[in-house]
């Protein structure tokens, strides 16, 4: 199976442990990953707020560039992407006045936009491409007696439930006991982690971000799971500040591809594991 | 077509009459105008309008023109044929004209209605009329069919809706034969503790209904049976039922139960689906100790003889009436009736289609079905408020709309929830005195004594918060909230955001239609609305009527109901039954289908396209055969045979081309 790949500006930077154990993963279970060539910025919600139109044309790039090079899925790890990309193909397939503005700007840049592209989650791509039960024949050091609190944050579920639930998301958690881990019950799986509040309004922000690394020791967690390199920088960056506010709960964020990569054996050195500003260390000890 | 057309001076003569329907029609066509236009058509020797052209004055001016003018032919402009053409064909009549030598043109919806331009309307108006005019100088006379019709009906479903129904239609005389798709009649209604807003208890009412059923000498009741095909038409219809096996002889069980006490299973152990899969039952059972008819059955799933033949049978054993028989097989039984009475129900919307509030997965979550049967002195617990973990709540969130008004499951109000979780409300606080939430969006008590209910619960201290629950869980944000179910809802009158810990929360789930309604409408050849309710022929007008004739809709199956208004539209229907077959006979439209056999090459095109089945081919003749009378008219047979053998009354080719080359001139 092939894809093309939409980093967006995380994956190369704040989330890098997320671009690495990603590419690692798919390349150590067959699949093969192209990045997407001259890629531009996503927008975020942030410039859909500013501009809607030309945020849909940023956006419309990226899907055109896609449609030109091949007829593959594109994989957008960042929920942000994900997110903006998918209501960019929804939007100009919805809309034709929209979309007659945005194919307009394109011509301008010598594209075109038709609508094909199929925008992907990697954990949709994993549990529904792969599935389970292949993904199981990998699996070389199951992560026995470790427990994981699976974190969806907002992004890749609302307002487009396209691959799982709005409120009760499942696939990460069949991701977590496909690596022989034990997935903690708990219901704030899609609570907010405070997004971009953790900057502009940390009063707020933080706190958001404490109730969920709290509940989550709480609840017996060792480590938090999650899909979204924006929810693993506000659970992970800011313990420190929490600490100072509320209380030290000292919990790492893991990313998923980060604990499928252990499971199947690659080296931690690339799944960027040490990235983590809250140690995992003590947590994988365990393996 | 023009060597048919009948010369000017042979042309029948024509009357044309115009309605102004009050202002309706003449507030944007000018009627005086077009019955001046008419008066100069060819052939027209009479042209009137007239005020209410419905009206007696206005029949009898049709009836009088007829005899005085020795019109041949009566045309009239005016609303919709749904409404009065019956009414006009009469009036033809009554001045001794055939009835069917008239044409009604509608100028109301099709034109006063929809048109914001009174000269565009106006001349549409004329268009109309002239096509009309031309048309009907080709009619024929014609007579309408009568077809004798069946006394016997048959009731489908067994809950309140169709146990009134056939008693209804059984204590006037009829044969009734009331189908029930589970071991005993009752329906969802046998599941209740107590009813709203009179709060007297749900069996106490029902099942002395349910024995006069099984007592009455005009009802054959078959439980455990559903409707495998339906054939034929109004006042004949030819059913198929399925009886399923129950593995004990009904007529020889006496339900007293002995063989359940001897069953080799000691303790019951398998989830009784009566009691919600709160209690447990044995592979023999028997639903409740009311349950009609009181005739134990076997559970193929878990019984050890129907599993493996392996068992020793201590069931039959203890029976000493033998009434047992492990190689019961399904039956089937045909049935002959002139009309037929839907009455199957609805389906309680699955609450794990709204995951937010966690039932399946927190053990403290309930369905008000589930609620029901734990408040009832004959269910699992006897009537004692317990929690799965065998604690007793001391405080319960009930949450309205649970499936229902909800862009995400069903859009509409399921009408019955606000009031049965009222009662919930009353029953759970009487029965443990734990405080009680209810979590609604508008309070609905539109019924006899419902609003003055709503008033008692308010005085009985029960908690009102208005606002849609986002979500139920375990998460404890402060000590208090610990080991608590907690509901997090936006409170819209006092306009915050609470958070309310309790340990039971009662999911208030919507009614939809049964899962398989679908499968059951085409069965019985009616319609589904959008929503998938069974289609009523008019909303208002014909609550109990479907499109289909001699089929009848009552209760839960049509569009959520309570039970008072249940039992309201099941004796409808069993009336509309009533009036069917008292007539003795049906008079059929004879708008239909005739094959002119010499011209017929014997093709078959048309014998799979009839939609209701009304073609035969004949074998012998090679000749396609319609039946007139279950033809209804659709015309899909005469518009595909090849060699236009097949001629439609009404329907003729003179008479759509003159209407066309009318409305085109």
């Amino acid at each position: 199976m092939k894809y093309l790949y939409f980093p967006g500006c995380s994956l190369k930077g704040t989330g890098r442990a997320y671009e690495e154990s990603f590419l690692a993963v798919f390349k150590a279970l067959g699949l093969e990953v192209r990045e997407l060539e001259d890629w531009n910025c996503c927008g975020a919600t942030a410039y859909m707020s500013v501009d809607e139109t030309k945020s849909y044309a940023l956006a419309g790039r990226n899907l055109a560039i896609a449609e030109r090079s091949s007829d593959l899925d594109v994989i957008a790890p960042c929920s942000a992407c994900y997110l903006v990309l998918n209501k960019t193909q929804k939007g100009l397939k919805e809309n034709p006045e929209l979309r007659r503005k945005v194919v307009n700007a394109l011509k301008a840049a010598g594209l075109d936009y038709k609508g094909k592209v199929r925008v992907r989650h990697p954990l949709d791509v994993l549990i529904n491409d792969v599935g389970v039960e292949k993904l199981a024949k990998f699996i070389t050091k199951p992560l026995k007696g470790m427990k994981f609190a699976p974190y969806y944050g907002c992004q890749v579920v609302r307002p487009y439930s396209t691959f799982d639930d709005q409120y009760n998301p499942v696939t990460m958690d069949k991701l977590i006991e496909a690596v022989g881990a034990e997935c903690v019950s708990w219901p704030l799986k899609t609570r907010c982690c405070g997004g971009s509040l953790t900057g502009t309004l940390p009063e707020v922000g933080l706190r958001l971000a404490y109730i969920l690394i709290k509940e989550a020791k709480k609840r017996g967690a060792g480590a938090i799971v999650t899909l979204c390199p924006l929810c693993q920088f506000n659970l992970d960056g800011y313990q420190d500040k929490i600490a100072s506010k509320y209380e030290r709960v000292d919990i790492p964020t893991l990313y998923f591809t980060q604990i499928l990569g252990l499971a199947m054996g690659l080296p931690e050195s690339e799944l960027g594991i040490k990235r983590g500003i809250i140690s995992a260390e003590a947590v994988l000890a365990g393996r | 077509m023009s060597e048919n057309k009948p010369k000017q001076e042979n042309l029948p003569r024509v009357g044309f009459y115009i309605c102004h329907c009050g202002s309706n029609i003449a507030s944007m066509i000018d009627v005086a105008e077009v019955q001046k236009y008419a008066s100069g058509l060819p052939g027209v020797a009479v042209s009137r309008d007239y005020k209410y052209m419905c009206s007696d004055p206005g029949q009898e001016m049709i009836a009088k023109d007829i005899r005085e003018h020795k019109l041949e032919r009566l045309v009239v402009a005016a609303c919709s044929p749904n409404l009065h053409e019956e009414t006009f064909r009469k009036a033809a009549a009554r001045g001794g004209l055939n009835p069917f030598y008239f044409q009604m043109v509608n100028i109301r919806e099709h034109a006063a209605w929809v048109h914001e331009d009174k000269k565009s309307a106006t001349e549409k108006a004329k268009d109309l009329a002239r096509a009309a005019i031309a048309r009907v100088r080709f009619h024929q006379a014609l007579d309408k069919k009568r077809v004798p019709v069946d006394p016997n009906v048959l009731v489908v479903g067994g809950g309140i809706a169709g146990i009134h129904a056939a008693l209804t239609l059984a204590n006037a005389g009829k044969k009734v034969t009331l189908i029930e798709r589970e071991a005993t009649i009752g329906g969802h209604m046998a599941m209740f503790d107590k009813t709203f807003p009179t709060l007297d208890c749900a069996a106490c009412i029902l099942t002395p209904k349910m024995s006069a059923v099984k007592a009455h000498p005009n009802i054959t009741l078959l439980t455990y049976s559903e409707v495998n095909k339906v054939e034929g038409y109004v006042g004949n219809y030819k059913v198929t039922v399925k009886r399923k096996p129950r593995y004990v002889k009904e007529d020889l069980c006496v339900g007293c139960m002995e063989c359940i006490d001897a069953c080799v299973f000691k303790e019951a152990k398998f989830p009784d689906k009566f009691n919600q899969g709160l209690g447990k039952r044995k592979p023999v059972y028997i639903d409740f100790p009311q349950a009609t008819p009181k005739v134990v059955l076997l559970d193929p799933e878990t019984c050890i003889e129907l599993k493996t033949g392996k068992c020793k049978k201590s069931c039959a054993a203890a029976c000493d009436r033998k009434a047992f028989d492990f190689n019961q097989k399904e039956e089937i039984k045909e049935l002959q009736v002139g009309a037929i009475v839907l009455a199957t129900g609805f389906k309680a919307f699955d609450a794990k289609r709204s995951p937010q509030y966690g039932y399946g997965r927190y053990p403290g979550v309930y369905t008000a079905l589930e609620i029901e049967r734990l408040v009832n002195a004959s269910g699992p617990t006897s009537g004692e408020i317990v929690l799965r973990d065998g604690k007793h709540p001391k405080a319960v969130g009930i949450i309205h709309c649970v499936g229902s008004r909800d862009a995400k499951t069903n859009k509409w109000c399921s009408r019955v929830c606000c009031m049965y979780s009222l009662k919930l409300a009353h029953l759970i606080k009487e029965h443990s005195g734990a405080e009680v939430y209810n979590f609604y969006i508008d309070m609905r008590a539109p019924g006899k004594a419902y609003e003055e209910f709503y008033d008692k619960l308010l005085g009985e201290g029960v908690h009102f918060i208005r606002g849609r629950v986002d979500e139920v869980t375990d998460w404890a944000m402060t000590p208090d909230e610990e080991g608590k179910l907690v509901l997090r809802v936006e409170d819209t009158l006092a306009g915050f955001v609470r958070r309310i810990p309790v340990d039971m929360v009662v999911l208030s789930t919507g009614l939809e239609p049964q899962a398989d309604a679908q499968e059951v409408r085409r069965r019985f050849n009616i319609g589904c609305g959008s929503e998938g309710f069974f289609q009523e022929r008019h909303p208002k007008l014909a609550p109990v009527n479907t499109f289909t004739d001699g089929i009848y809709i009552a209760g839960a199956c049509q569009a959520p109901r309570d039970i008072p208004d249940t039992v309201a539209q099941a004796g409808a229907a069993a009336a509309e039954a009533l009036a069917l077959i008292d007539a003795g006979f049906v008079e059929l439209e004879p708008n239909t289908s005739h094959v002119v056999e010499e011209e017929c090459c014997g093709c078959k095109s048309c014998v799979p396209l009839c939609p209701y089945s009304a073609i035969t081919f004949d074998e012998v003749k090679k000749k396609a055969v319609i039946n007139e009378v279950l033809c209804k008219g659709c015309g899909v047979c005469a518009a595909a045979c090849p060699s236009g053998s097949i001629r439609q009354n009404l329907f003729e080719d003179d008479e759509i081309f003159s209407e066309i080359q009318g409305i085109l001139k």
